[in-house]
């Protein structure tokens, strides 16, 4: 109780230098919030983009291009031959997922699985007029898709719903849209890769905010999209699905590629860069934080050592009338901490104000980006750690001065 | 039991800058109520002997005994709390707490022991300023005081605990021949009519005449 009157008075008698360690703090604090803030809104923004327009598991077939066995081998039989085939080339082959409906069934009865949506995708062309804009089409079962990719969120106009009441609909990215100058209802003519034209009416525009998928990739209905390719009703090239925890889905790819014996891809392994990226930003951000609480911690080292040498007598003369070691440290290493955690309240008070006034400076306008303002996230868990790091570095820092103090030799400094 | 201090048999070396035998076979008491001067050349090894008798200093051996209780071997922290309790210190330097007024300055000992509440605290410590005159600075900045005030504060500080015994360092090393005269006089009255015990290392022979007793030490050893 005597020791923090003391410590209180000292703190007092030097404002000014309280102050300035006190801000060295809030700084420290404040960047760091308005650091990570913003870096995991960017994170957030990056992810909800890419799980817009990737599933959390994708299945489908590939075309094999391993060529280590060949015919050709079995045909001379000759061990003393070798037989080398250059170039080879795939035989004609479906790339539609055998058994589609057995396998469709068997994951909408799997826990992980939270939905299930079976698709058709193709090349196509899009005549606009005597051009031909390449792309792609998805015949889907609408409400499925729209499920996994949230896309009623997307509409620019329509809803996904008029792909069921309107015969032979189209959904159609808004880039693309533009580019074939088409707007609801409008008629457009599609050409697959075999040669079978087809026409369907717009009945809806959406933008994922991705200009690859935007300026290219259409959704039909799933039995228009068999149609279109001249196949049967259980001819299924896709199936993507949305797990209940999208932290499983590498490990559950893994196990469903085994299962079925498809490629299956995670959305992990499909965008390792953008997650890259996001790595590559939490880093930056808390190596820079923590730098500048160090250059802070420092401040407050410094500033601990300087007022421990100037009352040094102050010390001796404490400790010869009854004040023990543990009194001394309690005396310097409370005042650390009261710097660190009124430095860091008011970091975090100036980090929530900083982060707020940048989440409403507006995004530079443009069309395929879908940000109005910059992405901020407000989470409570980045200002608990932010307050703890404030109060851990401050008694760190001024944890060796105290104890030093406390060493003091009372004897040394009183004989003079 | 009348001896408030019993010294039996002290030595002390100093290592540094040489092995040296500053304090030699040491033995004496001092009875409750004494006043008793301690004086010497430089060097002759008095200041030591205070700063063993005050156990501040622990590096020695041999014994000592304050108030019936044996000091040699405690703890830092049990010497820490005897200290507080038993012995008040004056030294040639004020070492008042600039921060904090007069006052507050004779309060904090006090506050550290414990064993009154503030409100009795500041009522007894302003008490101990009236006894030496000091109560009509007690609100002043101990910084903004004179010399011979400072040192007036700082010897209400050492009596704010009721010490049964006082030590001193060199206590008007600093002051002119009123304030010694003023300091000397406080002495007399606190051993005489209070029963505290006053042990104090001094160079002034004309304050070391009027004591009861004095203890004289030439090269580390007590002279008769």
């Amino acid at each position: 109780m005597v020791d923090t009157l003391i410590a209180k008075r000292h703190l007092m008698a030097n404002k000014k230098q309280t102050l300035v360690a006190m801000l060295g703090v809030t700084f420290g604090i404040a960047m760091f919030i308005l650091m990570i803030s913003f870096m995991v809104g960017v994170n957030q923004f990056m992810e909800d983009t890419m799980l817009s327009s990737t599933p959390d598991i994708h299945i489908y077939n590939d075309i094999k291009t391993d060529y280590t066995t060949s015919i050709a081998g079995e045909y001379f039989n000759d061990r003393n031959a070798l037989v080398l085939v250059h170039h080879p080339k795939p035989k004609q082959v479906t790339l539609n997922i055998k058994n589609a409906y057995g396998i469709i069934n068997d994951l909408r009865r799997d826990p992980d699985v939270r939905y299930v949506s079976p698709y058709v995708s193709s090349q196509v062309f899009y005549n606009y007029g005597p051009v031909q804009i390449n792309g792609s089409i998805d015949g889907v079962n609408i409400l499925d898709e729209a499920k996994i990719f949230d896309l009623a969120g997307k509409m620019v106009e329509g809803v996904p719903e008029n792909l069921l009441s309107f015969d032979k609909g189209i959904i159609m990215g808004r880039g693309l849209a533009e580019k074939l100058d088409l707007g609801m209802g409008d008629m457009v003519t599609l050409t697959t890769p075999q040669g079978t034209t087809m026409s369907f009416r717009v009945v809806g525009l959406y933008a994922i905010g991705i200009s690859t998928i935007d300026n290219t990739r259409s959704y039909v209905s799933l039995a228009s999209g068999q149609q279109l390719l001249g196949e049967d009703r259980s001819y299924i090239t896709d199936i993507n699905l949305k797990l209940r925890s999208n932290k499983k889905a590498r490990v559950k790819a893994v196990e469903l590629a085994k299962k079925y014996n498809y490629k299956s891809d995670d959305w992990e392994t499909a965008n390792s860069s953008v997650l890259a990226g996001n790595i590559v930003r939490d880093t930056l951000t808390y190596v820079v934080s923590i730098t500048m609480l160090v250059v802070a911690g420092f401040g407050i080292y410094n500033i601990m050592n300087m007022t421990i040498n100037n009352k040094m007598k102050d010390i001796a003369i404490l400790k010869a009338q009854g004040f023990a070691g543990k009194d001394i440290v309690r005396i310097f290493l409370s005042q650390s901490l009261f710097i660190g955690f009124f430095g860091a309240i008011m970091g975090e008070i100036l980090g929530f104000l900083l982060s707020y006034a940048l989440s409403r400076v507006p995004f530079p306008h443009n069309d395929f980006i879908a940000l109005k303002f910059f992405p901020v996230e407000f989470n409570p868990a980045h200002y608990i750690f932010g307050l703890a790091f404030g109060v851990v570095t401050p008694f760190i820092a001024g944890l060796m001065p105290s104890l030093k103090a406390s060493r003091i030799d009372p004897v040394a400094i009183l004989r003079g | 039991m009348n001896e408030a201090l019993i010294v039996d048999n002290l030595n002390k070396y100093f290592r540094e800058p040489e092995d040296f035998h500053v304090l030699q076979d040491i033995s004496f008491s001092v009875n409750k109520g004494e006043f008793v001067p301690v004086i010497g050349k430089s060097g002759s090894g008095k200041s030591t002997l205070l700063y063993l008798l005050s156990t501040l200093d622990t590096d020695y051996t041999g014994k000592i005994t304050i108030n019936d209780i044996v000091v040699t071997g405690k703890k830092q922290n049990e010497l820490a709390r005897f200290r507080n309790e038993n012995i008040g210190f004056v030294f040639q330097f004020h070492f008042l707490l600039p921060e904090f007024t007069a006052l507050e300055n004779v309060m904090l000992p006090a506050l550290k022991l414990g064993r009154y509440s503030k409100e009795q605290i500041e009522e007894n410590a302003m008490a101990k300023l009236r006894g030496l005159q000091m109560d009509s600075f007690a609100n002043k900045l101990s910084s903004k005081l004179s010399g011979g005030q400072q040192q007036r504060v700082a010897i209400a500080r050492a009596l704010v605990n009721d010490p049964s015994i006082i030590m001193a360092d060199e206590p008007t090393g600093n002051l002119d021949s009123v304030n010694t005269g003023i300091v000397f006089d406080i002495f007399r009255d606190l051993s005489h009519n209070k029963g505290i015990t006053i042990l104090t290392v001094t160079h002034d022979l004309d304050f070391a005449k009027g004591a009861d007793r004095v203890i004289e030490m030439v090269d580390g050893k007590i002279s008769v």
